[in-house]
């Protein structure tokens, strides 16, 4: 069952936009008409401690959290938080980290969280005008530019 | 007006859900305060339209909705698990007086802690105080179960506990809204009812026997058009679930037949029997207390339970899994991450390093200056539960050696200090401990834990509008304490620490307001000052 699902962690540090990240993954889910859930903590762990936020879509979604060890994906912010992260990650899964992106430059790092949301959307079958509309629709209309470009370098890199 | 609705599917966390359905009842008023994990219930009606506002703390939100819902409103009532203790006294009551209109409780219970001081099980309250209880699995049904309890409220003129938990509250799921209305709240108006109303003791005695024949009822219906499910499966492991749990059992155990209950008080006990019945082994997985597990068994029901290892913390598919196998070797432990700690600028900073520096007992109150018992501060002795500071701070003091009680500070936030601070206060005011006390008040401007939200010392609505305003300074000094100093401790961190130090040693009753804007909040804050009228739009 577990194998028509597909499972992303995203991990950081408390202001880094791990949630709105994954928040905009699930919407591009959503939006292609999947099964969607997304889980998280909010709270006192936010006050710059770890983050992470869970998203898992296909037919059907049971558990709002990846099982440890079954996520296809595991996106990361900030490098010090890999191993803090790692068990999720299913043992053929893909770690996307801040490493990916070295030799391209961000306008701003705030947008290191929409880069690496590029560079994971090469694994998955969804459009990239979809994660366009998602992107805008989640971020005031002054961070569009910056954010898509941010997307795009993600992708390409 | 009542327009036909058209149906939508959207993505929405269960708090969304719940403002989502009470804003399509046409809800009278939500009331509450802010705690992780049900903040976002009454931020979010206000986002859709509705009429949502802080309330200085869940007794007096709890209050308010009785009095709405005894005029015919429809009410919802919002807070966190431990906000239920501090509205327990009318909860308790109201459930012998009931409502005219629709009073809904929401309880967001925090399993496994994220962000709470314990981890009790609320499901208790319900049988304690006889009300009807819903739990919701996800979002979809925190959508379907508001519109529920408020169906119930009304039809059997009882308030209903909508308890819900973190993995609920904050995961988001698919809700698909239904294309019919809901009907409208029936007119608010006086209806005089003083035996039903007033709990005298000749009338209460009454009114409990008419609250257990509502209950009678209430199990009856359940048993027979209850909001339970059935997954049919194996004839061999039957598992009966309710919330979120259903979930985990459903990945964990896909072979298993489920009982999932919706309305978790009064149970469905005689479907609950012929489901254990049907099958040779039938297991009880729930997340905190065993309640099903023990109700059953109390009903002569052969149930297992999981075992009391996984009693502590939230459950997930890899802990039901070793609940059904019964599985005790010890559990892998998460990596540590990197703990919380208080931003880098924050004005509490600069007082917990005085604190720290000045070798002070502290006795600790709940908010974001709860981190000051972390390093590099290690500055907090004490931290029970809301307003605790000062109660606890003074029966220090009483029984302390002499050298020790003149160190003991007690330490509040402006929120805390609003929420169940004032009757500490008035406790040090009548009985003075003989070393005097320092009450300290770190006034950051907002309520900052829980996401930035406004209290009655900001002088501004939920949806930042100007108010009245609730001055600390001026109460405390009608209090009568002789030493009221406000200071904003950034300016001159030095000075700040021998006001304290002065304050210690005077042997005098002394409070510091200890005022600066909170970083995250300073900005907006700003904003709010210069447009009085609030924010009636968000986003």
């Amino acid at each position: 069952m577990s194998n028509s699902i597909r499972n992303i962690v995203i991990a950081g540090l408390g202001g880094q936009g791990v949630l709105k990240a994954s928040d905009i993954v699930a919407e591009v889910a959503f939006a292609a008409g999947l099964d969607v859930k997304k889980s998280e903590i909010h709270g006192m762990s936010q006050r710059g401690g770890s983050v992470s936020s869970d998203v898992r879509f296909g037919s059907k979604v049971f558990s709002p959290m990846v099982p440890d060890g079954e996520a296809d994906f595991l996106v990361v912010l900030d490098p010090t938080q890999i191993d803090v992260n790692r068990a999720a990650l299913k043992p053929t899964g893909v770690l996307i980290e801040p490493s990916i992106l070295a030799g391209h430059k961000l306008k701003s790092d705030k947008s290191i969280n929409v880069a690496l949301l590029g560079a994971l959307s090469r694994h998955l079958d969804f459009p990239e005008s979809a994660w366009i509309t998602a992107i805008t629709g989640h971020l005031a209309p002054r961070l569009h530019d910056m954010n898509v470009a941010a997307f795009q370098t993600g992708r390409n890199a | 007006m009542n327009h036909p609705t058209a149906p939508s599917r959207r993505i929405l966390s269960g708090d969304e859900a719940v403002a989502l359905a009470a804003f399509e009842a046409q809800l009278t008023l939500g009331t509450g305060y802010p705690g992780t994990p049900s903040t976002e219930i009454l931020e979010s009606l206000h986002s859709l339209g509705g009429r949502a506002q802080w309330s200085p703390n869940e007794k007096v939100a709890l209050e308010v909705g009785i009095g709405v819902a005894f005029g015919g409103g429809r009410a919802l009532v919002t807070m966190k698990h431990v906000g239920l203790n501090v509205a327990a006294d009318p909860l308790f009551t109201v459930a012998y007086t009931g409502v005219r209109g629709a009073l809904v409780i929401v309880s967001a219970d925090d399993p496994g802690m994220a962000s709470s001081q314990n981890e009790q099980d609320n499901r208790r309250y319900a049988v304690a105080a006889g009300i009807p209880m819903l739990e919701p699995a996800d979002s979809q049904e925190a959508y379907d179960f508001t519109l529920l309890a408020i169906e119930i409220s009304e039809r059997w003129s009882i308030p209903v506990l909508l308890r819900i938990t973190t993995r609920v509250c904050h995961s988001k799921t698919i809700v698909e809204t239904p294309a019919y209305p809901v009907p409208p709240a029936p007119a608010a108006g006086y209806l005089r009812d003083v035996p039903a109303r007033v709990m005298i003791p000749a009338y209460a005695r009454p009114a409990h026997h008419k609250l257990r024949t509502k209950l009678a009822q209430i199990a009856e219906w359940n048993e027979r058009e209850g909001p339970l499910a059935v997954v049919s499966g194996s004839s061999t492991l039957g598992v009966i679930t309710s919330g979120v749990s259903f979930q985990y059992v459903r990945e964990a155990l896909p072979q298993a037949s489920v009982l999932k209950l919706g309305l978790t008080y009064p149970l469905p006990l005689e479907r609950m029997k012929s489901f254990a019945a049907a099958h040779e082994r039938t297991l009880v997985i729930e997340e905190g207390d065993p309640y099903l597990a023990d109700a059953a068994r109390a009903a002569g029901i052969a149930v297992e339970a999981g075992a009391e290892a996984f009693r502590f913390g939230e459950l997930n598919v890899a802990r039901v899994r070793r609940m059904e196998a019964g599985d005790l070797t010890p559990e892998p432990k998460p990596v540590p991450g990197k703990p919380p700690e208080l931003c880098h600028g924050c004005p509490h900073r600069t007082v917990f390093t005085a604190l720290r520096d000045l070798g002070c007992i502290v006795s600790g109150d709940i908010g974001c200056y709860s981190l000051g018992v972390l390093p590099p501060f290690l500055a907090m002795d004490t931290l029970v539960c809301m307003g605790a500071s000062i109660g606890v701070g003074l029966g220090l003091r009483h029984t302390l050696p002499i050298d020790e009680a003149r160190r003991v500070v007690s330490v509040i936030g402006d929120s805390t200090f609003v929420h169940s601070g004032i009757t500490g206060l008035v406790e040090m005011v009548y009985n003075p401990p003989p070393t005097g006390h320092l009450l300290l008040i770190l006034d950051n401007g907002t309520t900052a834990m829980t996401g930035l939200q406004e209290h009655p010392g900001t002088g501004r609505t939920l949806d930042h509008a100007s108010t009245g305003k609730f001055v600390f300074e001026n109460v405390i000094r009608a209090m009568g304490i002789p030493d009221v100093h406000v200071v904003d401790p950034t300016r001159d961190p030095a000075a700040f620490t021998e006001l304290v130090k002065t304050s210690l040693d005077s042997g005098r009753l002394s409070v510091i307001i200890a005022r600066r804007n909170c970083l995250l909040a300073a900005g907006a804050i700003k904003q709010y000052e210069k447009c009085p009228e609030g924010n009636t739009h968000e986003q």
